[in-house]
């Protein structure tokens, strides 16, 4: 955005060449350069888990609105679920801004696609694959995207859903959990698909706000309002905020 | 042509005696061989539409299309942008591929959509240095570009191949661009919904459709306004078949009252 | 980085290891702060600067201006951010020219987002940007460390916000009117100072409206007075 490139002095006399008094590097050769110390960067403001499921006819998506701040629930109101196109949807955890950045040129690549206007769509795999190239180049620069992403939607009328981390790992799944998520809300989906491998929206719908639930017990790092995403062949709706709804009768039984 | 051997048309970079930039005059006539383009600005929205001349039965339909997208908005915030082209169809791809860029620039620096009147700027700049050195040529087009936002409404503006740009309320180029201007000078424009500029836009292109020259042409419509919330489409099919069939009874009433006037 | 640094808005933090982002953003040193109200905004900002312990200034102004309707709040560094100001006020004045018209305020947010993110490993800078314009009105927008950018309906920064998001949570509320959203923030940043020993001084305010900006100042010695005990 802003160049370097110093237009207005004069070059230097004596360009491209060794400078006296400083070690010269002759091109081409590998020895140590301070640039190749890049620091990676660490998260700043975050957000927890994605709560992810496929059902007969689509996906859902879930993630709360929580930006937190170190332990401070500082921002309340960070969507970070985005409806990519009618195909398509995407659930992120992690750093916050590198996840802005990320949706910034994901919606450019929609509209470019739009611009070309051939009737063709983006399809959940490609989005898939391509984050995976994006992730797994930024952390080969030692700098990775501190996100976990979560892309669901309909493959040729097939449900998809997968997940790609910040070092450009990835897998499909049924049912897909991230951050504290895939320790607590992993089994539980699992365990439900494995008795009704093939849920109704409905019952999709039933599990994933069960799992809302449990993280907002049992994640230091969760918030009570979140997004739900649904993608069906009607199309996508993403809604919200909703509420988890809470039960602490439990603390009667102590005494 | 009193153009033609003076030696002041061979270059953009030059002259002539009386202050003409031939090379620009010629761009202009390349403009004005190509198929009629109209745009109407309404009360809420903007419509495009394009007699696309179809050259040989051996194209596909929708071929060579003269109506593009620029920009296309994230959620309802933004606008869309709408381009219609006319004269050399590979000059006028390259300026919708540059009006393109700009417009994902601004928004990668800015987080928001270009406004209509900074792209057309930034277009018209362009084209205009493609006027100004020897060793290019002109561009061999005019475009019009239209947006509409809850805010600021319509808006709709020309660039032709000087570089020169104004906003309008209706507009035409091409062929049979007098007599369509004709047409549009009596129609009441600001008052206008979006449905009855497409089909008055249909009427104009097909009224002014030179039958004996041209043989085959294709009717593009494209409208931005609140009707396609924001958007920059393709007319919807039952619209399109709608104004083309008023078009087609408009002119069938015509050749009547004609044949009546005989 | 040494806490002895020039003049700083606020200190550096110490480095923690790989994980120092669980501890650092805290020790942001000062007392920064913008709401919306029926109308416009208010921002408002302590006059503290520190380096290490001292006090190098008692009476900055830490509400700078970027264009005639968008202001912004500094914490961080005092360098990094008066450097990042700048060139966002280079910027928007030079679209303001090309467009003819003023700039939007969500456009100066996104060229702050754009500096703060693209430079965030070499940045130590949380800013709030605030105006007015006639698309959406008053607005602000959050910029912290990071480099995300949210818009909020009131924010606070600095090391001082971190003792009054209960005050600030019990206290908005939306569509207040100018004056009911002064004293909001007067009393939210007396509170602040009054517990931060980074922040102190006075406070100051810019109230900004369709007519522009109007500054005030409330002195130390006639800040609210809360239970001190």
């Amino acid at each position: 955005m802003f160049s370097t490139y110093d237009t207005f002095s004069a070059p230097s006399f004596w360009q491209n060449g060794p400078s006296p008094g400083v070690i010269y590097n002759f091109p081409g050769s590998q020895t140590g350069n301070s640039h190749l110390f890049q620091h990676s960067q660490a998260p700043v403001t975050t957000a927890t888990s994605i709560v992810a499921i496929t059902f007969n006819k689509g996906v859902l998506i879930a993630g709360d609105m929580l930006g937190s701040y170190g332990s401070l629930a500082r921002f309340r109101n960070c969507p970070r679920i985005m409806k990519v196109n009618d195909n398509v949807i995407l659930g992120a955890g992690g750093d916050y801004a590198d996840f802005q950045y990320v949706k910034d040129f994901i919606d450019q690549k929609v509209i470019d696609e739009q611009c070309l206007d051939d009737g063709f769509i983006m399809k959940p795999k490609s989005l898939y694959c391509w984050l995976t190239r994006i992730m797994y180049n930024r952390r080969s620069k030692f700098d990775p995207f501190w996100n976990n992403f979560v892309v669901g939607g309909l493959q040729d009328g097939e449900p998809f859903l997968g997940t790609i981390d910040k070092l450009g790992t990835s897998y499909e799944d049924k049912t897909i959990c991230t951050g504290y998520g895939a320790y607590m809300a992993t089994p539980l989906l699992r365990d439900a698909m494995d008795k009704n491998p093939n849920p109704t929206e409905q019952e999709a719908r039933d599990l994933v706000n069960r799992c809302m639930e449990v993280l907002y017990y049992r994640d230091a790092r969760s918030f009570p309002k979140y997004q739900l995403a649904v993608i069906t062949a009607d199309g996508v709706s993403i809604e919200g905020p909703l509420e988890v709804k809470q039960n602490w009768n439990l603390a009667h039984m102590i005494h | 042509m009193s153009s033609i051997g003076t030696g002041y048309d061979l270059s953009a970079s030059q002259f002539s005696p009386d202050g003409r930039v031939f090379q620009v005059e010629y761009a202009v006539k390349a403009v004005e061989n190509s198929g009629t383009v109209i745009a109407l600005k309404g009360k809420d929205g903007v419509v495009f539409a394009v007699e696309k001349l179809v050259t040989s039965k051996l194209y596909e339909p929708g071929a060579n299309r003269r109506i593009f997208n620029i920009d296309s908005h994230v959620g309802m915030i933004d606008s869309h942008v709408g381009m219609a082209v006319s004269g050399l169809i590979a000059d006028a791809r390259q300026i919708v591929e540059i009006a393109r860029r700009e417009a994902a620039n601004y928004r990668a620096q800015y987080n928001v959509c270009i406004p209509l009147k900074y792209l057309n700027d930034r277009v018209s700049m362009y084209m205009h240095a493609y006027t100004l050195y020897s060793a290019v040529r002109p561009y061999g087009c005019s475009v019009i570009l239209s947006s509409y936002d809850n805010v600021d409404g319509p808006q709709m503006y020309m660039i032709d191949p000087s570089g020169v740009s104004y906003g309008y309320y209706g507009c035409a180029i091409g062929k049979a661009k007098q007599s369509a201007k004709t047409e549009i000078e009596k129609l009441k424009l600001t008052n206008m919904s979006t449905k009855d500029l497409v089909k008055e836009a249909a009427r104009i292109v097909y009224l002014v459709h030179d039958e004996l020259k041209d043989k085959n042409f294709e009717l593009e419509l494209s409208w931005v306004c609140a009707d396609s919330k924001g958007r920059h489409e393709k007319v919807p099919e039952l619209v399109y078949a709608e104004a083309e069939k008023s078009a087609k009874q408009a002119m069938e009433a015509d050749s009547d009252s004609d044949t009546e006037d005989m | 980085m040494s806490s002895r640094a020039p003049v700083l808005v606020e200190n550096y933090a110490p480095s923690y290891g790989p994980h120092d982002w669980m501890t650092a953003p805290h020790s942001t040193g000062t007392s920064i702060m913008a709401a919306e109200f029926d109308g416009g905004v208010v921002i408002g900002a302590d006059s503290r600067t520190t380096t290490g312990a001292y006090i190098a200034n008692r009476v900055t102004d830490k509400l700078t201006r970027v264009t005639d309707n968008i202001y912004c709040c500094r914490s961080g560094s005092a360098a990094d951010t008066q450097a990042i100001a700048d060139i966002v006020s280079y910027h928007l004045n030079f679209h303001a020219m090309e467009l003819g018209e003023k700039p939007l305020v969500n456009i100066g947010a996104a060229v702050f987002r754009e500096l703060c993110y693209n430079y965030r490993d070499s940045l130590m800078a949380g800013i709030l940007v605030a105006g007015w314009d006639k698309r959406n009105g008053g607005q602000v927008y959050s910029v912290p460390i990071g480099g995300m950018c949210v818009r909020q309906p009131v924010s606070i920064g600095g090391s001082g916000s971190s003792y009054v998001y209960g005050y600030v949570d019990a206290n908005f509320k939306q569509g207040m009117t100018k004056e009911e959203c002064v004293k909001f923030i007067t009393n939210t940043l007396s509170l602040a100072m009054a517990r931060d020993g980074s922040s102190g001084g006075v406070v100051r305010l810019g109230i900004i409206t369709e007519e522009g900006i109007e500054r005030r100042v409330v002195l130390g010695n006639e800040l609210p007075k809360f239970y001190e005990g």
